[in-house]
């Protein structure tokens, strides 16, 4: 079987129990891909539950403001659940499902997997346990509580730095404990294969939409797409239609905290070396001696040590780009998208947003740029108030 | 430098886990010759890292106790080479791959051999991704240690046909710690790696009481004991010698009776 690599990076660095699991997920994967059953149920629960497609929003006022290319906005915002993580859990609940499993597990950051997941397993009848960082469920309590009413068991993680690293290791240590009736819906491009190929999969639909849309807006390709990278899913899904076109840019923003110079920062590629963690071979923020550092981010969604070993390998290899973005930043971004044009990203999309802006501004009128919009704000505000000195309850 | 297969020249092997640096490393060192002198056959050093997937709870906070007490690979291999003239049986590391992977495999098992461990186990180190360490720890004269799964199934011949050292059974499904009971059928895994392999065979994960030993060295080539041990160091820390002393013996007795 294909061991999923990615140049260098990649592969199955994980405990022996978990290994034939990961060689039936593959093949029935695999049956799935090439099931026409399969992908019409997919797309209709896409189309139908999630609403896609997302649209492709023409910025005006932005646009107009920086003078420069054309920005456009992929709003992954408006999906169902309010990110992009629906795509890839509906996908997998429905793989899972297929394959006799009747537990779906999780890790989340932010909350957006672990409420794309526990409402996948509402509309499926699965029974679904989210783990969570202690630190992400009191910054992110709001989606805490949506997850419960959606039926879901969240458990707060105290191991570790007790946020998303630690998250993944508790998942993955609950799934070692119990694979037969349950699959761990893994929320990002990362983990060990075959997951880094399905989520990349089920989350290229972003990109297959911007290139079918723009097509028709402006009958062209577009010049650069630019999206923000925690683990990559959302990055990946709007960067793969375009990886053989090389007059496309693909760039990605990762989160630079208080900045790069710093040690409070999730800055993956900027400051990371080559490592094994949580299955996979990849880039990792990690001392000498290969313990995994602590990372910061003022987005609970980018605030992983790691990131998928298909960017890190789009790294290497150039095909992509990827600039450090902080904190300072992304939030300036966040207030400037909601007022120029009345949508509140996720602060983790704002990101994306803060570097999109500038190189539009860099760009000739007759350019595209297509930020991906990964999520909505909502879940932010409180945060982001806080950060900007106002004390507000949610 | 002696070898894995001495364990097993002697009966049954009582293989015991300590984790280098909890709560430091000069008592770890002190433990490790406890642990001999009472009867350990083979001794498993565990290297601390920062996201241990496949432990529970006990090394976890074994980890963050070695960790947070300044513990590095340096250390680790000067605390190793201090015992030299002290521990006659075989040593082998436990530690996952990315400390391995950093600090180089090349250095990694050069100074194995320099400092006498003879093997190396990896939890998170599949069959299938074994080839780019084994083929370095061998030139070094280490050993791979294999670990073999309740899921293992239909991958048990190939992983035993290729094992080296011994080969590591885990009890159950899940972590390491400490269990009340085994369910998986352990009986018919080792007939299944018995088919394939001469290799000896040790059981881990969740064995703690003298039922569990006296059962499992019955039907294996040994048992590994770490939770309840690294659970001791845990509880008395610097003064744990005697209570570890005292635990292994009194298992390795039951043991050499099974």
């Amino acid at each position: 079987m294909n061991t999923g690599r990615y140049g260098q990076y990649g592969g199955q660095y994980v405990p022996e129990t978990l290994m034939n699991t990961l060689h039936e997920l593959e093949e029935a994967y695999e049956g799935c891909r090439k099931d026409p059953v399969f992908q019409s149920e997919l797309a209709g629960l896409l189309n139908r539950y999630a609403g896609r497609p997302s649209l492709l929003y023409f910025a005006k006022n932005l646009t107009d403001k920086t003078g420069g290319a054309k920005i456009y906005l992929k709003r992954e915002d408006l999906n169902h659940t309010g990110s992009h993580k629906i795509n890839n859990v509906l996908g997998q609940a429905l793989l899972a499902k297929g394959m006799g499993k009747t537990r779906l597990i999780a890790e989340t950051g932010a909350g957006q997997h672990g409420v794309a997941t526990a409402t996948a397993a509402a509309l499926l009848g699965m029974a679904c346990e989210v783990f969570m960082g202690k630190e992400d469920t009191e910054r992110q309590a709001l989606n805490v509580y949506r997850m419960r009413l959606l039926g879901a068991k969240v458990h707060a993680v105290t191991s570790g730095t007790m946020t998303l690293k630690d998250a993944v290791n508790e998942t993955m240590r609950e799934w070692s404990s119990r694979v037969d009736d349950t699959h761990y819906v893994l929320g990002s491009v990362m983990g060990p294969h075959p997951f880094p190929m399905i989520v990349r999969d089920f989350q290229s639909v972003i990109g297959k939409e911007i290139r079918t849309q723009l097509q028709k807006e402006e009958g062209r390709l577009p010049d650069a797409v630019v999206a923000c990278v925690g683990g990559g899913s959302n990055a990946i899904g709007a960067f793969y239609d375009f990886i053989g076109e090389p007059s496309v840019r693909l760039i990605g923003c990762e989160a630079a905290g208080k900045g790069v110079d710093t040690e409070q920062h999730a800055a993956t590629i900027a400051k990371g070396s080559t490592g094994v963690l949580h299955g996979m071979k990849s880039l990792f923020c990690q001392d000498e001696f290969g313990q995994i550092m602590p990372v910061y981010s003022i987005s609970a969604g980018l605030d992983y040590p790691g990131i998928g070993p298909e960017h890190a390998n789009l790294h290497e290899t150039g095909r992509a780009e990827y600039i450090p973005v902080t904190d300072d930043e992304a939030v300036e971004a966040f207030n400037y998208l909601s007022r120029t044009e009345g949508i509140i990203p996720a602060i983790e999309s704002a990101h994306a947003v803060y570097h999109a802006v500038k190189l539009a501004g860099t760009m000739t009128k007759d350019q595209v740029v297509v930020i991906c919009l990964s999520g909505r704000g909502d879940k932010d505000v409180a945060a982001v108030a806080r950060y900007q000195g106002e004390d507000i309850h949610e | 430098m002696s070898r894995i297969a001495d364990a097993f020249e002697n009966g049954k092997a009582f293989i015991a886990y300590l984790m280098a640096g909890d709560p430091d490393l000069e008592t770890a060192a002190e433990l490790i010759v406890e642990a001999q002198e009472a009867g350990a056959d083979l001794i498993e050093i565990g290297i601390p890292f920062s996201d241990p997937i496949a432990e529970g709870e006990v090394i976890q906070q074994a980890s963050i106790r070695a960790l947070s007490a300044g513990t590095k690979l340096d250390g680790v291999f000067g605390m190793v080479a201090s015992l030299k003239r002290r521990v006659r049986v075989p040593l082998v590391f436990m530690t996952y791959l990315n400390p391995v992977f950093v600090f180089g495999y090349e250095r990694f098992f050069a100074k194995c051999r320099e400092i006498g461990v003879c093997g190396i186990i990896i939890p998170d180190l599949p069959y299938e991704e074994q080839a780019e360490v084994k083929v370095v720890a061998n030139q070094y004269g280490v050993e791979l240690v294999t670990l073999i799964a309740p899921t293992s199934n239909q991958r048990i011949e190939a992983i035993a046909k290729n094992a080296e050292g011994f080969l590591y059974l885990v009890s159950s499904m899940g972590v390491t710690g400490m269990r009340q009971s085994i369910t998986t059928d352990i009986r018919a895994v080792i007939r299944d790696i018995r088919a394939a392999t001469g290799l000896q065979v040790a059981v881990g994960f969740g064995i703690s009481s003298e039922e569990q030993v006296e059962k499992y060295s019955t039907i294996a080539d040994g048992v590994i004991v770490g939770s309840a041990i690294v659970k001791l160091v845990g509880e008395y820390a610097k003064a744990a010698g005697p209570k570890v002393s005292e635990y292994i013996r009194r298992l390795k007795g039951v043991q050499r009776k099974a």
